[in-house]
């Protein structure tokens, strides 16, 4: 028997640690070659890490929402009949791992884990030290949840409960009648008060509306740490400005039915392919707008392919697939890749590729998208554009008013590197390409 | 004299009012304390204090007369003399310690006394005669209490031979024969402790049993030592009032006929009833349970800021009960969040011996849970009793069933009112019979007799069946 280690693979270039998003087996499990152990985040991309050889998990390397360094111990497998993985030398390997298990099922009564460690342990000699397993040092706190509620008491019976308990209660406004005594005879203590006012007060409701003091806490972890972080990452740095232009599609709109109506087996066209092959002629006459902005090195990079980012909600969260080269593209090509990315990235399979490197970023809440919104630019990207909602509203047309289809754009730029006069001409240059639809598709 | 403000005004310098008053100006609180007699109310001066002091005399007397009969420990006295002007003077003195104590605590708490006969203009104003003159006094609160006084009966106004319990304590001489009307815990104290000092005392009852608010298996011990120091008890008897010539008292027993018990004096203590009257708490129109002051449980009356504690309001008429009340007066009107929210209120008959019940009673026990369980130990196997030469009584613990939980500790004997602090602590920290067997009681004490009363609750006595 050997004990193998699974370290932590290089899952993509430039990555040096990766989040620990789930894990899929436990320590006792007896796990297949190829069998998924965990899953990882780096940059965008969720990886899942295949267990390279088949036995049972000795030992998880950390808990989920931990970072590992690439290279770093991932988990400890048994593996029957084979030598022990190089890494740490055999005789060492026991000892230092086996005290972990307990901290993984912390549920479990501290009296047994000594009982799984022994197995690890089998060429050990007697060591002075009875128990690795169980450290005196750090007293393990019982979790707070599996708290013994005590006996439900009749209603109508007086809580039993010292003075000081009841004092105690008194002046934090609670009423003893509510909790259970987690002691003797059902006894209320002050750990039950402490108890009850970390859970917020949570007991039998009472007639009528009540206020609803309970705090649910919830670890900020993988995909939603990778937002927030990126989010305050970007409102810190980048200077903010939003300009909004309202747009006449109802010429757009003709065309799009009258394409959809043709359309036949490819799929149906949305705004978005048109958005794109709009932006695509802008920014060839504005590059300043393709582009990425290193702020550490105070470099501009101007990006000849346009790699737009499509702001895509998933059930876990933003994510941003990339449409590649939409500058090589035509309208029937792009409407086909925005849907396999959308297809891929709220699946959860968008490929680590297709989730990052774009240069400029749309985003659209559909029929959700309001009349303004002030997006966040996707750093290092400069510019973003906002998709508001379509309606179709009055409009004084020079000498009555008609009904015409109207959608307004929100648009953000960083500041820093882009003019307001620049962004301006640059989304009244989108204005026009979606106005008058035609150009979008003529050259020169 | 202008007129004084403070922020409470405390009618009533009692063991309530005193305990507010002082309570409070530890808070700092501005606080008036206003009374018409002595510091320390009816506890302190004509109530438990004194008649404490001349039942330890009367125990002491009876010990060395006792003694000098048969001594079973072969003690050898003379036959002892009593002067009783000697013992008044010394009860007095103790009075007038406490009395001075009390005043010492409030000026070191920083309220003004003011002595007077207080009368509530309105919720907010009180007009006290002080012997300089009236005084006017508004408060933010005021605070009632104003004690309670003893029941006269109509047959038999108090005055003449007819003493009430303050009289009893303040004798010149002793009878030859005291007629006790009422066998409750006051007139039973005092008939038995003149009993003690060689007074002829005849016991008259309404009820079929002395000490009534107590279970007769607990007050059997009491009985017994009435036998043997010779008191005669009638009970289910009325006082009709004294003979023509005053020198008996005309008693209807329970078969319909009419008894005429000789005395020189007759000792009325048939109760006690709130002093509600004649401070003007008739004109705040305060709502009211009965005799009493209506309360909630932060002693708040139906008037906002008029708060009450003590003997006018319902409950029992004893003087711990009033501190407890006063203190958390004090601490809500200084903006703390309290309630009065006692689980017992230890009771005490100091008759020799002595009596002390907290908590429910077997049968109140038994009308409050499904089931009951009981532990009772006798002194008769306590070795600390048996040393003392007083082996009579027991110590009972009365606890659910089910969980375990002490619902009431009851005691007779001699010295078991020093018991009330633990038996009382028990049910104010929801004690299990099982926390009172394994707490170690030392030994040898008469407290060992409240674990093994746990231990026979559970089975578990080592000592005895």
């Amino acid at each position: 028997m050997g004990t193998r280690v699974v370290k932590m693979p290089d899952i993509g270039e430039g990555v040096a640690e990766a989040e620990l998003v789930g894990w899929h087996v436990k320590v006792g499990d007896v796990v297949q070659e190829e069998q998924p152990l965990a899953e990882v985040m780096t940059d965008k991309a969720t990886v899942e890490i295949p267990s390279p050889v088949g036995g049972t998990v000795l030992a998880l390397g950390g808990e989920v929402g931990s970072r590992l360094a690439v290279g770093g111990e991932l988990l400890r497998i048994e593996v029957p009949g084979a030598p022990d993985s190089a890494a740490p030398a055999p005789a060492q390997a026991p000892p230092e791992r086996p005290r972990e298990p307990p901290r993984e099922r912390p549920q479990e009564p501290r009296t047994e884990s000594p009982a799984k460690s022994p197995e690890a342990t089998p060429a050990r000699p007697a060591a002075p030290e009875p128990r690795p397993a169980a450290p005196p040092s750090p007293p393990r706190r019982p979790a707070p949840a599996p708290r013994p509620a005590g006996p439900p008491r009749p209603p109508g019976e007086r809580p039993i409960a010292s003075p000081a308990v009841r004092q105690r209660a008194r002046e934090a406004g609670i009423d003893l009648r509510q909790l259970r005594g987690s002691g003797p005879a059902g006894r209320i203590l002050h750990e039950d008060i402490e108890a009850w006012l970390r859970d917020g007060g949570a007991g039998p409701a009472p007639a009528g509306r009540a206020a609803d003091t309970r705090i649910e806490e919830i670890r900020v972890t993988g995909l939603r740490r990778r937002i927030a972080e990126r989010m305050a990452e970007a409102k810190r740095r980048v200077a903010h400005f939003s300009y909004v232009e309202e747009i006449d599609l109802t010429a757009l709109e003709t065309l799009r039915a009258s394409l959809n109506a043709e359309a036949g087996e490819r799929p149906k066209l949305t705004l978005l392919p048109f958005l794109i092959q709009a932006l695509v002629r802008a920014v060839g006459e504005f590059p300043q707008m393709n582009a990425h902005y290193d702020d550490e090195a105070e470099v501009i990079r101007r990006h000849g392919g346009v790699h737009v980012g499509i702001a895509t909600q998933t059930p876990g969260g933003l994510v941003v697939p990339v449409l590649r080269h939409a500058e090589a593209r035509d309208l029937w090509d792009c409407a086909a890749e925005l849907k396999r990315l959308a297809d891929a990235a709220r699946a959860g399979l968008a490929a680590r590729e297709e989730l990052s490197g774009s240069t400029i970023t749309v985003t659209s809440l559909g029929a959700l998208g309001g009349i303004v919104s002030t997006p966040v630019v996707n750093r290092p990207e400069v510019a973003i554009i906002g998709v508001n909602r379509m309606a179709v509203r009055p409009m004084w047309m020079g000498n009555a008013v008609v009904p015409r289809t109207m959608m307004n754009l929100s648009s953000s730029f960083d500041h820093r590197v882009v003019d307001g006069y620049d962004a301006a001409v640059f989304i009244q240059r989108i204005k026009g390409l979606l106005e008058m639809p035609a150009r979008i598709f003529i050259g020169g | 004299m202008g007129d004084l403000t403070a922020k409470l005004l405390v009618l009533g310098g009692g063991p309530g009012g005193y305990t507010a008053a002082v309570r409070a100006g530890q808070l700092g609180v501005d606080t008036i304390l206003v009374e018409q007699g002595s510091l320390g109310g009816t506890c302190l001066n004509i109530g438990c204090i004194p008649s404490k002091a001349l039942i330890h005399v009367a125990a002491e007397y009876a010990a060395a007369a006792e003694a000098a009969k048969a001594s079973p420990f072969g003690l050898r006295l003379g036959a002892p003399s009593l002067d009783l002007d000697a013992t008044m003077a010394w009860k007095d003195g103790i009075v007038g310690r406490l009395n001075a104590g009390v005043a010492t605590l409030l000026k070191g708490a920083g309220v003004r006394s003011l002595q007077g006969r207080g009368r509530m203009l309105d919720g907010k104003t009180c007009r006290v005669e002080t012997d300089t003159g009236p005084q006017t006094i508004r408060a933010e609160h005021v605070l009632l209490a104003t004690g309670s006084e003893p029941v006269e009966l109509p047959a038999l106004p108090f005055g003449g031979r007819v003493l009430s319990s303050t009289g009893a304590l303040s004798l010149a001489a002793l009878p030859e024969r005291l007629a006790v009307v009422g066998a409750g815990y006051i007139g039973l104290e005092l008939g038995m402790a003149f009993a003690r000092l060689g007074v002829q005392v005849t016991m008259v009852e309404a009820a079929d049993r002395i000490l009534p608010g107590w279970d007769a298996e607990l007050t059997r011990p009491v009985l017994r030592a009435m036998d043997r120091l010779g008191m005669a008890l009638l009970t289910g008897a009325a006082a009709r009032g004294l003979t023509p010539d005053g020198t008996a008292l005309r008693v209807a027993t329970g078969d319909g006929g009419e008894q005429v018990v000789p005395t020189e004096l007759v000792l009325v203590a048939v109760g006690r009833r709130p002093r509600t009257q004649g401070f003007g708490l008739e004109g705040l129109d305060l709502t009211m349970d009965g005799a009493f002051l209506r309360i909630d449980a932060r002693c708040a009356t139906s008037m906002r800021n008029v708060w009450a504690v003590g003997d006018i309001t319902p409950g029992p008429m004893l003087a711990h009960r009033a501190m407890a009340q006063g203190h958390m007066v004090a601490e809500i009107v200084a903006g703390a969040r309290r309630a009065f929210d006692a689980v017992a209120i230890p009771a005490i008959c100091f008759t020799g011996p002595e009596v002390v019940s907290v908590g429910l009673a077997p049968a109140e026990a038994r009308r409050a849970v499904p089931e009951v369980r009981i532990g009772q130990y006798p002194f008769s196997a306590n070795g600390r009793a048996l040393t003392e030469a007083e082996e009579e009584g027991f110590v009972r613990v009365v606890a659910r069933a089910d969980s375990h939980l002490v619902l009431g500790i009851q005691a007779v004997g001699a010295g078991v009112s020093e018991l009330a602090a633990g038996f009382a602590l028990a049910l104010e920290m929801g004690a299990r019979l099982e926390d009172i067997a394994a707490t170690v009681h030392a030994h040898p004490t008469r407290g060992e007799a409240l674990q093994e009363a746990a231990l026979r609750a559970l089975g578990q006595s080592a000592h005895g069946v």
